[in-house]
C-alpha cells in the first residue's frame, strides 16, 4: 500500500513499465520466442558436443585438460551476475534508476571477469596444451559450444553496456525499460545455460 | 531509396515476390539445364562438374530463394489484413528479415561468377561437401550465403509469431483466425524451431572448410553421419514449413469458389498442428539407408507413415468443402483444385518410401525426385498460384487475366504431371538421380525425352504467368475491395491495394471468416471496434538495409579468409579478417545507432484520414 502510494506520488513510472506499452509487451514475448529458438541453437551444440566428447584424435582428452577451481570461479562469477541483475530488474521496478545503473555495472563487470577467466582459459589450452580447434573432434566441438556461449557473453556485456549508457541520457521510460528487461532475460538464459555447460562439458569429461 | 528503407508490410511483401520471383527463374532456367543435359542418353551438353553445381543450386535457389520468399511474400501482404491488424509487431525486423534473405541469396548466386558454385548437392552431405572433396569456394558460398539468409527467415518467423499472439483484432480468438493465418502461425513456429539446427550445422561445415576443425573429419575423429541428422532434423520440418502455407492457400481458396465455410474447421486446425508436430519427429527417415539399425529404421518409419493421417482429414475435408458448394473455376480455384489430386499423389509416394525395406530400393533413384518434385512443385507452386491469383488484386489493385491464367494453369499443370510423373517409372526401372548422364538402350531414353518436353511446357506456362502480370500492370488498378465478390475474410473488407495504416477502425470480429457473417447478416461491411483516432505508424529507415549490407561483406571476408590473392593489400585486407571486422563494425553500428536513437515514428490524424 505504502510502496503504491509513494509511486502514485511520483506518477512517473508504472510498476512494471517494461509491459506497459504495446510495443514493450511485444518485446517481452518476442524475446521468449527469441531464447526458444536459442534454446534449438545451443540443443544442436551440445547434441555435437555428446557425440564427439571421446574422439580426442591422441590429443588431450576432458580428464587431463580441465581444471575445476578455475571453472568453478567461472561459474561462480556468472551466476552471482545473474542475481545482480535481478537485482537491477527489482531496482527498476521500484523505479530507482540510480540504483539499477550500478546493478546493471556490476552485473557487466562480473561477466567481463568471467569472460576474461575463459579467454585465459582458452589461451592455457592452446599454448601449453596444443589443444587448439583442429586438434580433434572433441576439440572442435568444445571450442564451439563454450565459445558460442562465451561470444553470448561478451554480446550480453556490450549490449548491457550500451544500454546503462542510454539510461544515464535518456532515464528510465517505459521505452528504455522493455530493452533493460529483456537484456536480463538474454543474461538469465546466458547463465543457464552455461549451468548446462559446467554439467555437460566440465563435470562429465572430469568424472563421466 | 523509397524501397530500401520502407518498413510497410505491404511493400516488404513485393520485395520478397520481386526477388523471390527473379530467384525463382534461375532456379527455373537451372532445371531447364539438367533437363536438356538429360534429355538424351551420353549427353555431352554440359560436363559432370557443371551439373553437379547446376543439380546443388537449383535444389538450393529454389528452396531457400526461390519458394519461401513468395511464401512470405503472400504471408507479408495478407496476414495483418486478415487478423485485423495495422502491421506485423516489428516492422523494422520485418525489413531487416527481407534485406539479410536478399542479401544472403546474392551472396550464394555470386559463387556462379567468383570461381564455382557449390557441388555437393542441396543436401551437402558431407565428406562431399568437406574442403578434401570440394574444392572450390562453391560450398562456403552455400554455407556463409545459406546463414545470411536464414537469418532472415528466422527473424521473420519471430515477427509472424509475435504479430498473430498479439496483433489480432477485437474478437478474433484464435479458433476464429483464418486458415492461412493459422498455417502461418505453426510455420512460423516451425522456423523457430528448426532454423537454429541448420544454423549450427552450416557454422560446423563452416568451421570445418575455413577453420580446419573436425566435426565432419574421420581422420580427426569427426563423424559424417552427424551432419546429416543435423541436417534433416532441420530439413525435415523444413518441409513443411513449405506445405503448410500451401494448405492455409487452399484452405482459404476453395470455401470461397465454393460459397460454403470450410468444412471441419477445428480438425483442420488440429490436423495442421499434428503435422507441424510429426515433422520434427520423422528425420532419420532421409538416413534409412546409413545404417542405423532396424529399431530406429522402423519407429522413423512409424512415425513417418502417421503424417498421412492429419494430411488425409486435411485434404477429404477440401472434398467435403467442395461438395454440394457453388463452386465456381477461377484460376485460383484451378489451381486450388489442381493441387488436391497432384499434392496426394506425392504424399502415396510418400508413404511408400516412408516404408524402410522399400526404401532400400528406392533411395537416390528417380522415384525420390518424382516424389518430392509431387510434393513441392505439385503441391506448394500450384499452391502459390492460387494463392497469387487470388490476392493479386488485394497486393496490386489489379486483377490478373483469367483467359490468360487459366493457359497457365493447363500448360503448367500438364507439363508438370509429363515431367515427374514418368520419373516414378525411371526410378523404379534404377536411373539413379545426381548422376549427369546415363547410357543408351536401358528404357531410360524415351521417359527421359518426355520429362524434358515436360519441363519446357512448365517453362511455357511461366511465361504465360510473367505475360499476364505484364500485361496487367499496363491497365489501370480499379480493382473492387471484394473482387472475387464472395470474400469471407478482413483482408476483403478494405480497399484493393489497403492504405498503408490498413484499417482506419480496427474491425470487430463476430465469427468465424468475420467479413462473411457480417454479409449473411445483411451488413455491407465491418463494424468497428474502435472510435476514428489518430494511427500511429513507424518510420522508414535505412538501417536494416545496412546491417544486412554490413553482414554480407563480413561474410565475404571471412570466406575468403584463407585465401592467397598474390596481391599483397588484397591479402593483408582478407588474412587479417580486416574486411570481416569492418563488414561486423557496419552491422553492429547500425545496431547500435538504432538503440541509441529512439524512433517514435508518426502518426496520422483523423482528419487526414477523412480526407482520403
Amino acid at each position: 500500500m505504502t510502496t503504491a502510494h509513494a509511486e502514485a506520488s511520483k506518477g512517473t513510472l508504472p510498476h512494471e513499465p517494461e509491459k506497459a506499452t504495446a510495443e514493450g509487451r511485444n518485446k517481452v514475448l518476442a524475446f521468449w520466442l527469441f531464447l526458444g529458438g536459442e534454446a534449438v541453437l545451443f540443443g544442436t551444440l551440445f547434441a555435437t558436443f555428446l557425440a564427439l566428447r571421446n574422439q580426442t584424435n591422441d590429443g588431450p582428452s576432458a580428464n587431463e585438460l580441465f581444471h575445476l577451481p578455475l571453472v568453478a570461479a567461472a561459474t561462480f562469477l556468472l551466476l552471482v551476475s545473474s542475481l545482480t541483475s535481478v537485482f537491477a530488474i527489482q531496482a527498476m521496478h521500484r523505479n530507482q534508476p540510480a540504483l539499477l545503473r550500478n546493478w546493471l555495472l556490476v552485473t557487466v563487470v562480473l561477466g567481463a571477469a568471467f569472460l576474461g577467466l575463459e579467454i585465459y582459459e582458452f589461451s592455457e589450452y592452446i599454448r601449453h596444451e596444443k589443444f587448439g580447434m583442429t586438434t580433434s573432434a572433441f576439440s572442435s566441438a568444445f571450442y564451439t559450444l563454450v565459445g558460442f556461449h562465451g561470444a553470448h557473453v561478451a554480446f550480453g556485456i556490450v549490449w548491457i553496456a550500451v544500454l546503462i549508457g542510454q539510461l544515464s541520457y535518456k532515464g528510465l521510460t517505459v521505452v528504455t525499460a522493455p530493452k533493460i528487461y529483456v537484456s536480463a532475460m538474454y543474461w538469465h538464459f546466458i547463465d543457464v545455460v552455461w549451468v548446462f555447460i559446467f554439467t555437460v562439458v566440465y563435470l562429465l569429461g572430469k568424472v563421466g | 531509396m523509397d524501397w530500401i528503407t520502407t518498413v510497410d508490410h505491404k511493400k516488404i511483401a513485393i520485395l520478397y515476390l520481386w526477388a523471390g520471383g527473379i530467384f525463382f527463374g534461375i532456379g527455373g532456367l537451372e532445371a531447364i539445364l539438367i533437363r536438356i543435359q538429360l534429355i538424351k542418353p551420353m549427353n555431352t551438353f554440359l560436363d559432370a562438374q557443371t551439373f553437379n553445381e547446376l543439380i546443388t543450386m537449383h535444389g538450393t535457389t529454389m528452396i531457400f530463394l526461390g519458394v519461401m520468399p513468395v511464401i512470405f511474400a503472400l504471408m507479408n501482404a495478407v496476414i495483418p489484413l486478415q487478423i485485423g491488424a495495422r502491421d506485423v509487431a516489428f516492422p523494422f525486423l520485418n525489413a531487416l528479415g527481407f534485406w539479410t534473405f536478399l542479401f544472403g541469396g546474392i551472396l550464394l548466386n555470386l559463387s556462379w561468377i567468383m570461381g564455382g558454385a557449390p557441388d555437393a548437392g542441396w543436401t551437402a552431405y558431407t565428406p562431399l561437401s568437406s574442403s578434401s572433396y570440394s574444392t572450390t569456394h562453391g560450398v562456403d558460398f552455400y554455407t556463409i550465403g545459406l546463414q545470411i539468409a536464414g537469418l532472415g527467415t528466422l527473424i521473420g518467423g519471430i515477427n509472424f509469431l509475435a504479430t498473430i499472439i498479439t496483433m489480432r483484432a477485437p474478437g478474433m480468438s484464435f479458433m476464429r483466425m483464418p486458415m492461412f493465418a493459422w498455417a502461418t502461425f505453426i510455420t512460423s513456429a516451425i522456423i523457430l524451431f528448426a532454423f537454429p539446427a541448420v544454423t549450427v550445422g552450416l557454422v560446423l561445415l563452416t568451421f570445418d572448410r575455413i577453420l580446419g576443425a573436425n566435426f565432419f573429419e574421420t581422420s580427426g575423429g569427426g563423424n559424417p553421419v552427424l551432419w546429416q541428422h543435423i541436417f534433416w532434423i532441420f530439413g525435415h520440418p523444413e518441409v513443411y514449413i513449405l506445405i503448410l502455407p500451401a494448405f492455409g492457400i487452399i484452405s482459404e481458396v476453395i470455401p470461397t469458389f465454393s460459397r460454403k465455410r470450410l468444412f471441419g474447421y477445428s480438425s483442420m486446425v488440429f490436423a495442421t498442428i499434428l503435422i507441424a508436430f510429426l515433422g520434427f519427429m520423422v528425420w532419420a527417415h532421409h538416413m534409412f539407408t546409413t545404417g542405423l539399425g532396424p529399431v530406429a529404421n522402423a519407429l522413423f518409419s512409424v512415425s513417418t507413415m502417421l503424417i498421412a493421417v492429419p494430411t488425409g482429414i486435411k485434404i477429404f475435408n477440401w472434398l467435403f468443402t467442395m461438395w454440394g458448394g457453388q463452386v465456381r473455376f477461377t484460376t485460383p480455384n484451378l489451381f486450388a483444385v489442381g493441387f488436391i489430386p497432384t499434392f496426394t499423389m506425392g504424399g502415396v509416394t510418400g508413404v511408400m518410401l516412408a516404408s524402410a525395406p522399400a526404401d532400400f530400393q528406392f533411395h537416390d533413384t528417380y522415384f525420390v525426385v518424382a516424389h518430392f518434385h509431387y510434393v513441392i512443385v505439385g503441391g506448394l507452386v500450384l499452391g502459390l498460384f492460387a494463392g497469387l491469383h487470388y490476392w493479386w488484386p488485394k497486393m496490386f489493385g489489379r486483377m490478373l487475366s483469367e483467359h490468360l491464367g487459366k493457359w497457365t494453369f493447363w500448360t503448367f499443370i500438364i507439363g508438370f504431371h509429363m515431367t515427374f510423373f514418368v520419373q516414378h517409372f525411371l526410378g523404379l526401372m534404377g536411373m539413379q538421380r545426381r548422376v549427369f548422364t546415363y547410357l543408351p538402350n536401358q528404357q531410360f531414353d524415351l521417359l527421359n525425352l518426355i520429362s524434358t518436353i515436360g519441363a519446357g511446357l512448365m517453362g511455357v506456362g511461366m511465361l504465360f504467368f510473367l505475360a499476364n502480370v505484364f500485361i496487367t500492370s499496363r491497365k489501370p488498378a480499379d480493382a473492387a475491395d471484394d473482387p472475387w465478390e464472395d470474400g469471407r475474410t478482413l483482408e476483403w473488407t478494405i480497399s484493393s491495394p489497403p492504405p498503408e495504416y490498413n484499417f482506419k477502425q480496427t474491425p470487430l470480429v463476430r465469427g468465424l471468416d468475420a467479413f462473411w457473417k457480417e454479409k449473411t447478416a445483411g451488413h455491407k461491411g465491418m463494424t468497428p471496434s474502435e472510435p476514428v483516432g489518430s494511427i500511429h505508424m513507424p518510420s522508414a529507415t535505412v538501417h536494416p538495409f545496412l546491417m544486412s549490407v554490413g553482414i554480407f561483406i563480413a561474410g565475404l571476408g571471412f570466406m575468403f579468409s584463407r585465401d592467397d590473392f598474390g596481391n599483397s593489400f588484397m591479402s593483408f585486407l582478407f588474412n587479417n579478417y580486416i574486411v570481416t571486422a569492418l563488414g561486423l563494425l557496419i552491422t553492429f553500428g547500425s545496431m547500435l545507432m538504432r538503440s541509441l536513437f529512439d524512433d517514435h515514428g508518426w502518426h496520422i490524424e483523423p482528419e487526414e484520414l477523412e480526407g482520403r
